[in-house]
């Protein structure tokens, strides 16, 4: 098991380095000069060459890319061209609101979609089965602007339930957490339904019913943990989606996460900080991943770690 | 088992069972109007073909028809004085399991893989005797020492996979014999086991109901079985009861056309009598010298460390004539069918593999050029074929693949195949789901047959097939191997069909040969102890010649994973006279 963990941590580095690579290049690629992003607007032609050599600007972009791996190792994600503070202060700085709200996310997107997703799926072929898909694949397909805002006006705007945007409180985190839990468990609802009618099929539900078990004994120990094993790796997968900035959401709800902090950079091309969240946004798929990978076994005992 | 004189009233009467199927052509009737009774203390056989309706049957007496799709359309079931067709969910799950219990064919899935033994088998108790979780697990451990299990508080902490087939079907007739049912429904209980470890399991299921009282109803296809646990058996073939009666007088005298066909497709296995003489000597075609395959099993850490190596196959050494048939036979993990493998370089191995003396090399070329020479056939036609290509296509592909003909020529060697594999070219264009796993097996002897190999490795072909069906491949092997001279290497569980079609038979056990020689001598006269037990674990269609029940064999199939370090020990064979080779060991 440690050993298990060490491999995995070996293998994110190896992801992490090769991100970095990638971004470097396509950020280098984009027709937009650093140089007279850092010096501004109004700077003269000398100015921006001045600015150019000062920051590392003018050497080949190997030896760029050394630089900056060198100092991301000492911790240094750089210095944001516009906002002339620190990366990593930046992130850090956003870091607590975005867990929030991805917690409160993961949190409605599981009440939802395994709830909805277990009932379609006992109920199959039936009214309800056929309602809990068709809003499944409404909020699937339903832009995230669409949802936020018309939440937005309904409970805060109309009946003043929660308050129109920022943060601190938890009846700010509600909305929020409310419109992802909607969007993202559509997804789940599906999966849950398809893994929850997989199980249903298989030889130990007809084991347990030939044994005269209760119809709740059977949903709730033989049926429901099987079909959650699937939605394991899903949550794994989310952890990374959500840490790598929800940008429609948090713009709707002012929320000072992650996403907003990227928007703005791609909107000034600002490279560092592009570079630090798509960082983060991969340290935190990889984790995701890894949390799934450990928490799988706890509940599916053939799964062995090695 | 004592045949009980049949009592005022039986434990169970079904009258007029008539059950329907949903299909999109509308209601099939698979059960219909049938009628049988069980006696107290009795074992009654329900035996089949596939699509005889016997586990719709057992499936409908226990109320677990699958809904929606099965209905019970007409008949009754008398049992303890109510109807049990008639009875509402509610009481019928009390009945189910307890009064009524039932056991299936694959243990390993008819367990829930994430709850451990000892969680599955106190339920049962814990709702329909009342019993507190504590005293229910007490029950839990009388029952593992019941089915045989050593170390039983050990055992229930484990999961399911962690046990072998023959305990997880223990574990399963432990749950199902943990209420002491009245009646107990075993659904080929046996089919997916080893044949020594099927021959445990009915010894079993045997001593239970003499030490309980509890009544059988044994769903099978094997009329081996059959003849040695029932007391009485029903005949069904599609939906309809042919035949009812006490088993001896069924095996002795069959009062229907369908029963004396179907006993008469049976092997029967009778000790190497029925073998095929052994070829006159010959130049080998086939020579295989020390044949190894291992395979690695790699553990965790930073750098995947090899932990445990499969001794699959170590060191085996046997040839093969033109046109003879050598049987591979041992239960599951004895290399067998790696051994088929390997020859085909489907699997990594070493050691020397020559084909009239040129040997096979390991480059891409070479190992593409032996298989024109060599061809294998599977145990699942409807797995080994493509089902997005017609089986046209799929006969077609090897020729395609060797660049050996083209067109209109591919079209007709096609349709020479399905002529002689007996299938019509009208068939050429169709797919393969259209077919029935007789019809497929033969589609895959015609693929086989394309290249016109020499050799062909049937890795027990006929296994998944009913015995009619059964009966008629091997006829059709059979008359390929006279007119084309092909040579066999039969891989096989059943010591019946391998008797009747092997010239020679070489038993495996934990990757070695252990016993070789003529299919009469080594059937006949077994020297090694392996092959005895082997032999004697195999069931007799033959109610009068009933013997599992006294001598079933004791023991576990042996597992051939092994530490890094280990080095196998070879066994050494020693000519016992006529080409009978027996290990010295």
């Amino acid at each position: 098991m440690p050993g298990y963990v060490l491999r995995r941590l070996v293998q994110m580095l190896l992801t992490l380095i090769g991100v970095s690579v990638i971004t470097f290049l396509i950020t280098h690629a984009l027709p937009a000069d650093p140089a007279r992003q850092i010096a501004g607007r109004t700077a003269s032609a000398a100015q921006v060459e001045q600015v150019r050599h000062q920051f590392g600007l003018d050497l080949p972009l190997p030896q760029q890319y050394l630089r900056y791996a060198t100092g991301l190792i000492e911790g240094d994600l750089g210095r944001s061209y516009v906002q002339r503070t620190d990366v990593s202060f930046l992130i850090a700085s956003r870091l607590p609101a975005t867990l929030l709200l991805m917690l409160g996310a993961i949190f409605c997107e599981l009440l939802i979609g395994l709830t909805a997703g277990s009932v379609a799926a006992f109920r199959r072929n039936t009214a309800a089965d056929q309602g809990v898909m068709i809003g499944a694949l409404f909020f699937v397909s339903t832009p995230q602007f669409l949802v936020a805002y018309t939440l937005l006006y309904v409970f805060s705007n109309w009946l003043g339930w929660f308050p129109l945007s920022g943060y601190g409180t938890f009846s700010h985190l509600v909305l929020p957490s409310v419109a992802l839990g909607l969007l993202g468990g559509g997804w789940y609802a599906r999966m849950m339904r398809s893994s929850t009618i997989e199980v249903l099929r298989q030889d130990f539900v007809r084991t347990a019913r030939a044994k005269g078990l209760s119809r709740t004994r059977i949903v709730l120990v033989h049926v429901l943990p099987n079909g959650l094993l699937p939605i394991i790796a899903m949550i794994g997968l989310d952890i990374g989606y959500f840490m790598s900035g929800i940008v429609v959401v948090e713009s709707v709800f002012g929320w000072p996460g992650i996403g907003q902090l990227t928007w703005q950079a791609i909107q000034t091309i600002d490279i560092p900080i592009i570079m630090g969240v798509t960082l983060v946004a991969a340290c935190a798929i990889v984790l995701g991943n890894l949390l799934a990978d450990l928490v799988a076994p706890l509940i599916d005992p053939r799964i062995k770690l090695k | 088992m004592a045949a009980a004189k049949t009592p005022a009233t039986p434990l169970l009467r079904v009258e007029g069972l008539s059950v329907d199927f949903a299909s999109p052509r509308g209601a099939v009737r698979v059960v219909e109007d049938l009628s049988f009774h069980l006696n107290a203390g009795e074992t009654l056989c329900i035996a089949g073909e596939s699509g005889s309706g016997k586990s719709v049957t057992a499936l409908s007496l226990m109320g677990l028809l699958p809904k929606p799709g099965g209905r019970i359309v007409a008949g009754t079931a008398l049992f303890d004085g109510a109807d049990l067709f008639m009875l509402p969910e509610r009481r019928m799950a009390q009945i189910r399991g307890h009064q009524m219990a039932m056991i299936f064919q694959e243990p390993m899935t008819s367990l829930n893989p994430i709850l451990t033994v000892g969680r599955q088998l106190i339920e049962g108790p814990m709702r329909h005797l009342g019993l507190s979780r504590a005293v229910a697990a007490q029950r839990a451990v009388e029952m593992m020492d019941a089915v045989r299990i050593a170390e039983p508080k050990r055992r229930l902490k484990q999961y399911p996979h962690e046990l072998s087939g023959g305990m997880r079907q223990r574990v399963m007739i432990a749950m199902a014999m943990s209420c002491h049912p009245k009646i107990l429904i075993a659904d080929e209980p046996t089919t997916a086991l080893d044949v020594t470890v099927q021959a445990q399991i009915l010894k079993l299921m045997q001593d239970l109901q003499r030490e309980t009282g509890t009544a059988i109803i044994l769903i099978t296809h094997d009329m081996g079985v059959v003849a040695e646990a029932a007391d009485r058996a029903v005949i069904m073939r599609r939906g309809r009861a042919v035949e009812t009666g006490p088993v001896s007088r069924i095996f002795a005298r069959q009062e229907h056309d369908y029963t004396k066909a179907l006993l008469a497709a049976v092997p029967k296995f009778a000790n190497g009598e029925r073998a095929p003489e052994p070829l006159p000597d010959e130049v080998p075609l086939l020579d295989v010298r020390d044949l190894i395959v291992r395979f690695d099993v790699r553990g965790g850490g930073l750098i995947p460390r090899v932990t445990q190596r499969v001794h699959a196959v170590e060191k085996i050494s046997f040839d093969l004539k033109p046109g003879e048939t050598l049987a591979l036979v041992g239960e599951s993990g004895c290399g067998k069918s790696t051994t088929g493998k390997a020859l085909l370089r489907l699997v990594p191995s070493h050691g020397a593999v020559e084909l009239r003396g040129t040997a096979l090399g390991r480059s891409t070329r070479d190992v593409k050029a032996w298989r024109r020479h060599m061809q294998m056939i599977f145990q699942d036609p409807m797995a080994s074929l493509d089902p997005r290509m017609t089986v046209g296509e799929l006969v077609a592909e090897p020729l395609v693949i060797h660049g050996i003909a083209s067109g209109s020529e591919i079209k007709h060697r096609v349709a020479k195949l399905f002529d002689r594999v007996g299938l019509t070219t009208e068939q050429m264009s169709r797919y393969p789901h259209e077919f029935s796993g007789g019809q497929r097996q033969r589609i895959c002897i015609a693929r086989a047959l394309t290249l016109g190999p020499q050799i062909i490795v049937a890795d027990e072909c006929v296994s998944a097939l009913d015995v009619s069906i059964q009966a008629q491949i091997l006829e059709l092997l059979k008359e390929l191997q006279d007119e084309l001279g092909v040579a066999y290497l039969f891989i096989s569980h059943d010591m019946a069909v391998v008797e009747q079609v092997s010239h020679r038979v070489a038993v495996m056990y934990l990757g070695q040969i252990v016993e070789m020689g003529p299919t009469r001598s080594v059937l006949g006269d077994p020297r090694h102890p392996y092959t005895r037990k082997l032999l004697s674990a195999v069931p007799i269609a033959d109610p009068a010649r009933r013997h599992l029940a006294r001598e079933a064999p004791e023991g576990e199939v042996p597992s051939p994973f092994r530490p890094v370090d280990y080095e196998p020990s070879y066994v050494t064979l020693q000519d016992v006279g006529g080409g009978h080779f027996v290990s010295a060991a």
